[in-house]
């Protein structure tokens, strides 16, 4: 049986907080519903009024600068799927096209994936290492803060009940950068992830000959190649989802690697790093033991992912 | 209480007075008699109640349907519209292939298939499993659904 609500659509964000604070904790807010609906459906949250935000014209686009790339937080995963721009930020892209279905991905917006504060929000570790920030509108005006600071736990996030995020700003990645996001997961559509990891990575190549040749070889061999290579990290970002109540950034392991050159040794101490800084916990998707593992080895491979993005985007000139 | 909604259903205009908590999907079943589009899953997991808003394949089981005001809505049951034969080329590919097993899942994965085709007359492999990767078979018969989407392609391209 359909539980009952209002539903009223906001033709503004400031009218869409101005409803927010009318009706106070008897609403929710509704984008493209494909989280909310799910869980009133599911009888986990019962709101008297849903405000829809999902009609604001102003809401949706993605515009490009010289320094930076700005998303409507109502801009739909289909669209960031098929823009051009999104398509040059490696980790975000790997994201969106990994999320729910071709039916999701045409109504659920980025920022509602973000605002659901999920463990698992898949566009969230690429926004971490992207260094995203986000543009709230509440009361007081517009306040723009890092991502990082957003979520407080599963489902929790800084926003107060009459606030919404209206923008996220991505900084364009320096040339000699490159990112990926691995979302580890059962099955390759319609899941959710064990784990996710987003790996961003500023390089310096002083010998690349070796790992061009195994490009397309096991990831083993690319490993041995990397040992007879030359690479170093100049600067280094790593976010991982489903490993603690929150998506987190994992510094320690940054800071190790920093001025490092890649080696098995050194990618396999980040990984170790990364893992002790997590906190994952036993779910039916995978236990916190199998989830750790995973987060030792999966951001060596990430790397190695980043740097062939990078020759790759070089046309091999590197 | 009721609002009043104008939109396109199947190339015809509609008002209807709808509850503010109705979804498309039971709008359209429970409201307008239209059972071809199929509740499975209920939560936007299995794709059986697939329909097409605005060109754009979308599960309707949770989407409000205050949210199709001014828009074009196509059902299963629109799909052959205007068309000689009775039936769609889409239609013709999943019986001709083998397509169609029990049958549940198979107006869904034509609305998906058919969002696909308008925006891509010539999909991929893997283009054509993306696009229906939203839409459980429990039969498992995707390998004919999807030859029965390069069919419609082919047809469809007038090969």
């Amino acid at each position: 049986m359909l539980k009952k609500f209002e539903y009223i659509k906001a033709k503004s964000f400031e009218e869409a907080v101005d409803l927010l604070s009318h009706y106070g904790d008897k609403a929710k807010l509704i984008a493209g519903g494909t989280d909310v609906m799910v869980a009133i459906k599911q009888g986990k949250i019962t709101p008297e009024v849903l405000i829809s935000i999902k009609n604001i014209s102003e809401g949706s686009y993605i515009k490009v600068s010289e320094e930076e790339l700005k998303i409507g937080a109502i801009t739909t995963h289909r669209e960031l799927e098929k823009n051009p721009h999104i398509q040059k930020l490696g980790a975000l892209i790997d994201a969106v096209r990994q999320l729910g279905s071709v039916q999701i991905r045409n109504v659920a917006t980025i920022g509602g994936n973000i605002c659901n504060a999920a463990p698992s929000a898949d566009t969230v570790p690429p926004l971490l290492v992207h260094d995203a920030r986000l543009t709230i509108k509440g009361h007081n005006g517009l306040k723009t803060f890092p991502i990082e600071e957003f979520f407080l736990g599963p489902g929790k996030t800084v926003l107060s009940s009459d606030e919404v995020l209206t923008e996220i700003i991505i900084p364009l990645p320096r040339m000699s950068s490159a990112s990926a996001y691995w979302k580890h997961s059962r099955r390759k559509g319609m899941d959710l992830a064990i784990i996710g990891v987003a790996l961003w990575i500023d390089v310096i190549f002083e010998d690349v000959e070796k790992l061009k040749a195994v490009k397309n070889g096991e990831i083993e061999e690319q490993f041995e190649a990397l040992e007879r290579s030359a690479i170093y990290c100049k600067d280094v970002r790593l976010a991982l989802g489903v490993a603690a109540p929150k998506p987190i950034r994992t510094h320690k392991a940054e800071e190790f690697l920093k001025g490092q050159r890649l080696s098995r040794r050194t990618l396999t101490e980040f990984g170790a790093i990364a893992a002790s800084e997590a906190q994952p916990r036993d779910t039916f998707r995978g236990e916190a033991w199998y989830r750790r593992e995973m987060i030792k080895v999966l951001p060596a491979r990430l790397c190695l992912l980043c740097i062939y993005r990078l020759l790759d985007s070089f046309g091999g000139e590197a | 209480m009721k609002k009043r909604i104008s939109f396109k259903l199947n190339g015809e205009d509609i008002q209807l007075e709808v509850e503010p908590y109705w979804t498309l999907l039971y709008t359209i079943r429970e409201v307008l008699g239209l059972i071809g589009t199929k509740e499975g899953c209920g939560m936007g997991e299995c794709g059986a109640c697939t329909v097409i808003v605005d060109r754009k394949a979308v599960v309707s089981c949770i989407y409000p349907v205050l949210e199709v005001e001014g828009k074009e809505v196509w059902t299963i049951e629109g799909l052959n519209v205007g068309i000689e034969g009775g039936l769609h080329p889409i239609q013709r590919a999943f019986i001709e292939k083998g397509a169609v097993q029990c049958g549940f899942c198979t107006p869904g994965m034509i609305m998906s298939a058919k969002a696909l085709l308008d925006e891509n007359l010539d999909p991929t492999e893997e283009e054509i499993r993306d696009a229906i990767c939203g839409n459980l078979c429990r039969c498992t018969g995707y390998v004919q659904i999807i030859k029965a989407i390069k069919e419609a392609s082919r047809i469809l391209k007038g090969v």
